[in-house]
């Protein structure tokens, strides 16, 4: 042993052998319990870094509380009759922005050498970015529940009371998980987070301004009604308000997760093999 | 043909559009040995390692490790290996004691024995104290440690560790070598990447040197240090025509060791022993050749290449597979 420079000592050395005299077995789990452990991986970031929650608290309540004041005498006689059709409209639409976060974190957390280590392990090779998307329902439930909040505090009342919002809050959640797939291909395609950014909002501006959120869609011209029938964003509102207002269809519910269930069906594997190639 | 090697390799080959970054490379490493791989950045070290870690697919050529082949059965070989990469590889937003709990739970602990085993690695490596701090907040030294505990939580049979001591200063250098020691005097099989011809020459068994994706040395250090001599005694002296007759006297080629060295007035001598430097020295005073500067060392990266290909080592940018 040389002098120059600390050496572990002798304490520490017996403590490093015997952590090495464990059994060297692996037991490898499912993918289940893998993906829950990514989840739980998600949660503590959300946990370390707060502030991240900023976004997703304060833009729903700015939109809603803007919104309502703004265009409910104009569009609605009153601010209260245009919040009852309003809300469940802004619960989407607060998800939906929401879902964006799902590509930029991960295109962030891609290029770091953790994930060398994540896929030179026996686990479930998806699992890092599905607990990433199981962690984010997290983030859907938080801001869905912080819109309900500013509603009831403004006037709001669901005609279909409490398990009429469950309904919405999980249908929310299925949606938001099947077109979180979207923003996963372009967080792996692109190279910086900004970007993701960019190209997230130029899919989710006409998807949400050309939609049922903030009009009754009859006014508008008919190529424009055309769309707004076709837009995932507006059957989701539709089914939305049905659960809320106590008159949904089976129909209406189909409609709503159609566009995330063919989303999940062509850009979950699309994800997956570019996560493969990625590096 | 299955054998004991830990790993065995037959014309290894990853190319990166026309960049063939790894140009058939064949290694055996034998279980419970250090082995080091030595090359200057851009070499292709990280591009091997990640191809035996199972990251990154093969172009060409065959490899088994452990036993088991690297196409494959990549799964198999994840079960039985642990990879430090070159940069952090723990979550650098989690703290210490979180990082090794996920991994832990990943890999079949249940909750309570995760948290155990979790904190008798981080009192194993010094980071008791630091268990719930973020990883960011380390020093080099101290994320390299956690970097190796984490690839500990279930004892690797072979543990890779690219390039672990790039960075860190002499005392934490010390530290990652004694745990090294450690773990292969435990039985574990280390293949390690170094750009330093020391590290390999204190740790590893046997050591190939690579460059340009090839394998241009591979031996023992013995073998190696006697092909490059393992000393190297560098002098500096008050004129060109000293270093000149200096060189006539110690009968040296003096192009070979202009090479090595731009400065005209310095003479490099590569020695089998660092005990010939002194009657080398007497000789010269005897000349009345007076040195104005000398130091003795071990060889660095440069002048093993220069010794084993003529050519100094070339530097080039190591992110070419990264961006592929």
């Amino acid at each position: 042993m040389s002098a120059d420079g600390h050496r572990i000592d002798s304490a520490e050395d017996d403590a490093l052998r015997a952590v090495l005299d464990t059994p060297d077995h692996v037991r490898t789990r499912g993918a289940l319990a893998n993906t829950l452990s990514f989840a739980w991986r998600a949660l503590l970031k959300i946990k370390h870094t707060p502030e991240q929650l900023f976004d997703i608290l304060v833009t729903p309540i700015m939109f809603t509380v803007i919104f309502t004041y703004l265009f409910g005498g104009a569009l609605a006689g009153s601010t209260g009759d245009y919040l009852q059709f309003l809300l469940p409209g802004m619960l989407a639409q607060t998800v939906v922005f929401t879902t964006i976060y799902t590509g930029f974190t991960l295109n962030g957390d891609i290029g770091k050498g953790v994930y060398d280590r994540f896929r030179s392990m026996p686990i479930w090779p998806p699992a890092p970015i599905v607990g990433a998307m199981v962690g984010d329902l997290m983030r859907y439930t938080i801001s869905s529940l912080i819109v309900i909040i500013v509603g009831l505090l403004m006037g709001y009342r669901p005609p279909a009371g409490i398990p009429g919002v469950i309904g919405a809050v999980l249908l929310l959640n299925v949606f938001a998980l099947g077109i979180g797939w979207i923003f996963t291909t372009i967080g792996l395609l692109v190279r910086s987070a900004s970007t993701v950014m960019t190209l997230s909002w130029l899919a989710l501006m006409p998807l949400t301004f050309a939609s049922n959120i903030y009009v009754d869609p009859a006014t508008m011209p008919a190529w424009l009604q055309a769309f707004v029938r076709i837009n995932p964003v507006a059957l989701l509102v539709t089914a939305i308000r049905g659960l809320m207002n106590g008159n949904v269809t089976l129909a209406q519910l189909g409609w709503a997760v159609f566009a995330p269930a063919v989303i999940a069906t062509v850009c979950a594997p699309l994800t997956m093999w570019l996560y493969r190639r990625k590096r | 043909m299955p054998t004991d090697a830990a790993i065995e390799t037959q014309g290894l080959l990853k190319h990166f559009g026309s960049t063939r970054a790894v140009d058939g490379i064949d290694l055996l490493v034998q279980r419970g040995s250090i082995y080091g791989v030595l090359g200057p950045n851009g070499a292709g070290k990280t591009t091997a390692v990640r191809m035996l870690a199972t990251l990154l697919p093969a172009d060409g050529g065959e490899a088994r490790v452990l036993g088991h082949d690297l196409a494959r059965e990549p799964r198999r070989i994840r079960e039985l290996i642990s990879l430090t990469g070159q940069f952090a590889s723990v979550d650098e937003d989690l703290s210490a004691s979180e990082n090794l709990v996920l991994l832990a739970r990943l890999l079949g602990y249940s909750r309570a024995a995760a948290r155990t085993r979790s904190e008798s690695l981080l009192g194993a490596f010094g980071l008791a104290e630091a268990a719930n701090r973020q990883a960011k907040q380390f020093s080099g030294g101290m994320r390299r440690r956690l970097d190796i505990a984490a690839s500990l939580v279930c004892r690797p049979q072979l543990l890779f560790l690219d390039e672990p001591t790039t960075g860190l200063d002499p005392r934490s250098r010390n530290q990652v070598w004694d745990i090294v020691r450690t773990l292969a005097a435990a039985g574990t099989t280390v293949l390690l990447t170094t750009q330093y011809l020391e590290e390999a020459d204190q740790l590893a068994d046997r050591i190939a040197v690579i460059d340009h994706g090839r394998v241009i040395a591979e031996g023992t250090s013995e073998q190696l240090k006697s092909r490059v001599g393992s000393s190297v005694l560098k002098l500096r002296f008050r004129t060109v025509a000293d270093r000149q007759r200096a060189a006539a006297l110690l009968d040296l080629e003096p192009e070979s060791s202009a090479q090595a060295d731009p400065d005209p007035r310095m003479l490099v001598v590569q020695l089998p022993a660092s005990s010939q430097a002194t009657p080398l020295l007497t000789r010269l005073a005897a000349a009345n050749i007076e040195a104005s500067e000398f130091s003795l060392g071990q060889p660095s990266l440069d002048e093993v290449f220069f010794a084993l290909t003529g050519q100094p080592a070339t530097a080039e940018d190591n992110d070419v597979g990264e961006a592929a």
